[in-house]
């Protein structure tokens, strides 16, 4: 396959031909937020609205997952309104999350502490309201147990299911109220079969986490 | 493609409207009255149908020979229901907010004896020495009507009556061009997008003629939803074989061979009309094989949407209309290149698909002559709120705000002080008296923080809260938002609780300082077309009211009376 060079932050990078500019850029090292992008999931979902950068030639901060490398391309991750932009939606996140990270399995490994991290943001923004969902943690499926409250829509659960379970999982409701749910929407414990471990591992927050793992 | 044989065309159209035109003359026959009443839903809503009923017992009653026919919306929608009656020897008259007791003397009275009830008439429809007529209202020498030309005219249900006045001929030409030829005089008309965003008309054919595939579809996009905005109805109501044309045309320049009209299920008479128009176009030949005698096949299906407000956004719309939840997608790839299944897709608004008969059949330079340089031809607008004439008007682009509300509007009623026109629905703005002299297009809305969006104007006067009207609009963005991106999901939540707090009078200054940095944000960051425009009523009305919001914070007043946590009460004790 061709492959392409860019420039991303004056590093000199080579890329296959094809690839979006996030996943060009993480597999070079160079980090870029992002929730809702996974490495083999072809066309991205573009919805966390996290991996903003600034791309020589265009007016605006674009996302990286939805800009497909161009040869000679020169990207700058570190631009300020880009990470305005990036800053903003996670911040919009964090005033939605319960930032409980002591008592949360996912505590260390999660993907929301390694982006506040990065963008030099606390998990608990200070101008924004809290707006919390309260909604039931679920613990009826035997496999693993789901906290909506955590969720932060990323669709990568949904995505993975849909590939390799049968599509066991999905979204339902509009808005503030859209929620991540089994087709049902209804109780986990009602989900026939097995779900296989690797949903509930993709999820980038302690939204999903397997119950062995509890144990 | 090649346009095939002209004659076979020209003589399949002639024999086309030779049928058609008995039909047409009963409506302009001298020799006896016709009673013409607007029914659409405006007309039906203030009760249309009785009059219609009420009328026809009446001539039935009095055995006279004398049509009643229902048409669509005239665009007077304050004074409906209306009557329009041509009795030879008189100029066609209409007459304003009738009823069924009215509507019995009408025929008693003026079609019967010789009386014109003189105290219902609204108007003579042409000059004349009798009664004053339409054309000396002021708002005439502003209407320019195009698209509206046969509104509240024919009757919508027959397709006799949009053909015996001019109907398909513009079809007809076009099938006698070259699709490039036709997609030329749409570029040269300067033709831009009447669904909002304003994108060269022409542009979207030739990137979509010219993306490779030899499957290609068109869509007609009449998802309206904006609170306040009525005109695609209108125009599907009162004459959707104006759209039909304009599609058919449409699919012939771009190479498309399936159409799919996209009206929300709210819209059951509009639904009930175009079904009707396409179901009569197959019949006459219009539509499916090889039509009118041409090697070009085209045919149209109607599909009914749900009433999600996110579906009239086109990545939204294909979602929906391949089966599954309407939710937006990211474009680039834009659908004139990928849309429905993949394929090339050719979406557009109601109303500049009514647009395109028109400006093929009068030619391009007729059309530009029209309206601005960067934004030709008309502008329809639907007039709501605080404005004495609602309803829809047409007029050139370039008109000013004042010429439309005040002229044409006839201004706010019961001698209240404008205040506000909100412009474009939920991701327009809203505009200051300052802004009242600014001529309307596209870049001109767009310049000051509002934007053309698909036409609703609704006007405020002195008893409307600016921040509650934001508040409002975020409260209706945050209800349609879908919840795929983060910043319209989460930051249409943060600005209208924020909002909410302050028309509570529970809010501090600091809080204007986020409120305007967020909108900015969701604006730059979200999705689609609705994020990125549902912050404008909002950065609107801090630009422009911002002391109506410091009014509300500090000193916990609201001066329109509109916020009623803020009202105290006060006993005078010398009263």
């Amino acid at each position: 396959m061709r492959t392409i060079s860019l420039t991303i932050n004056d590093q000199r990078i080579t890329a296959p031909d094809g690839d979006s500019l996030l996943w060009a850029a993480l597999d070079n090292g160079i980090y870029i937020p992002n929730l809702c992008s996974l490495r083999d999931k072809p066309g991205p979902a573009a919805s966390c609205r996290l991996c903003f950068v600034e791309v020589e030639g265009l007016s605006q901060p674009v996302p990286a997952c939805t800009q497909q490398v161009r040869e000679g391309m020169v990207v700058n991750t570190k631009g300020l309104a880009a990470l305005r932009l990036a800053g903003t939606a996670f911040e919009l996140l964090m005033a939605s999350e319960p930032v409980t990270c002591g008592a949360c399995l996912a505590n260390r490994n999660c993907e929301l502490q390694k982006i506040a991290r990065h963008l030099h943001l606390s998990l608990k923004p200070r101008h924004l309201k809290r707006l919390l969902h309260d909604l039931p943690v679920d613990d009826t499926n035997p496999q693993f147990s789901y906290d909506p409250n955590k969720c932060v829509l990323c669709g990568r659960c949904v995505w993975v299911s849909r590939q390799k379970a049968g599509g066991v999982f999905g979204f339902a409701n509009r808005g503030f109220e859209r929620v991540m749910t089994n087709f049902y929407n209804g109780p986990m414990g009602e989900i026939s079969g097995q779900v296989c471990c690797e949903c509930v591992a993709v999820c980038p927050t302690g939204a999903l986490v397997l119950k062995d793992e509890k144990l | 493609m090649k346009g095939s044989a002209p004659a076979v065309i020209a003589a399949a159209f002639q024999e086309l409207k030779s049928r058609a035109e008995p039909r047409w003359q009963e409506l302009e026959d001298t020799t006896r009255s016709v009673i013409l009443v607007g029914a659409a839903t405006c007309g039906r809503a203030a009760g249309a149908r009785e009059v219609l009923q009420a009328l026809r017992n009446e001539v039935k009653k009095r055995n006279l020979d004398c049509p009643v026919i229902e048409v669509g919306c005239l665009g007077h929608c304050y004074a409906e229901p209306l009557v329009i009656i041509r009795k030879p020897g008189y100029p066609a008259i209409c007459y304003g907010r009738v009823n069924t007791v009215i509507a019995e003397k009408l025929v008693r009275d003026f079609v019967l004896g010789d009386d014109p009830c003189y105290e219902f008439i609204l108007g003579a429809l042409e000059e004349n020495d009798l009664i004053p007529s339409f054309t000396d209202f002021p708002r005439a020498g502003y209407e320019k009507k195009l698209i509206l030309k046969n509104c509240g005219h024919i009757d919508p249900e027959q397709i006799d009556h949009y053909v015996g006045n001019g109907g398909y001929a513009a079809l007809t030409k076009a099938l006698q061009m070259e699709p490039v030829g036709i997609i030329e005089q749409v570029n040269k008309s300067g033709l831009r997008g009447r669904g909002g965003a304003g994108f060269p008309t022409g542009q979207k054919w030739q990137i979509c003629r010219g993306a490779p595939g030899r499957l290609k579809y068109m869509i007609c996009n009449a998802d309206e939803g904006d609170p306040g905005a009525f005109m695609d109805r209108a125009i599907l109501e009162s004459d959707p074989h104006s759209v039909l044309e304009g599609m058919i045309i449409a699919a012939y320049a771009i190479g498309a061979r399936q159409g799919y009209i996209y009206v929300r299920a709210e819209y059951p008479l509009a639904v009930h009309r175009v079904r009707l128009a396409i179901r009569q176009a197959k019949k006459q030949g219009l539509l499916g094989r090889n039509i009118l005698g041409s090697r070009f096949s085209f045919d149209i299906r109607l599909f009914q949407g749900s009433g999600a407000f996110v579906c009239g956004e086109e990545t939204a719309l294909i979602a929906s209309l391949e089966g599954g939840p309407g939710f937006p997608d990211y474009r680039p790839p834009y659908p004139a290149t990928s849309g429905l299944h993949g394929r090339p897709t050719l979406i557009n608004n109601v109303k500049t698909l009514a647009t395109v008969g028109p400006i093929i059949q009068n030619g391009a330079d007729w059309f530009a002559d029209i309206g601005t340089e960067g934004s030709t031809g008309t502008a329809v607008f639907a007039l709501a709120g605080k404005i004495v004439n609602t309803g829809l008007v047409e007029v050139p682009m370039g008109t000013t705000l004042r010429q439309v509300i005040f002229e044409v509007g006839s201004g706010i009623p019961d001698g209240k002080r404008f205040k506000a026109v909100q412009i474009g629905g939920p991701s327009g703005g809203c505009l200051p008296e300052s802004a009242l002299d600014l001529p309307i297009d596209f870049d001109s809305l767009r310049e000051i923080g509002a934007m053309m969006g698909s036409g609703g104007m609704v006007v405020l006067d002195e008893d409307d809260c600016m921040v509650e009207i934001a508040r409002f609009f975020q409260e209706f963005t945050q209800r349609e938002s879908c919840g795929k991106c983060t910043p319209c999901r989460l930051g249409t939540k943060q600005m209208l609780e924020m909002l909410n707090e302050i028309v509570l009078g529970q809010s501090r200054m600091k809080v204007l300082e986020t409120l305007a940095r967020l909108a900015e944000d969701v604006k730059a960051a979200s999705l689609c077309g609705l994020g990125k425009t549902a912050p404008n009523p909002v950065l609107t009305s801090l630009r422009y009211f911002r002391d109506e919001y410091e009014e509300h914070i500090n000193r916990g007043c609201c001066r329109a009376l509109m916020c009623q946590e803020l009202i105290v009460y006060h006993i005078l004790p010398d009263k």
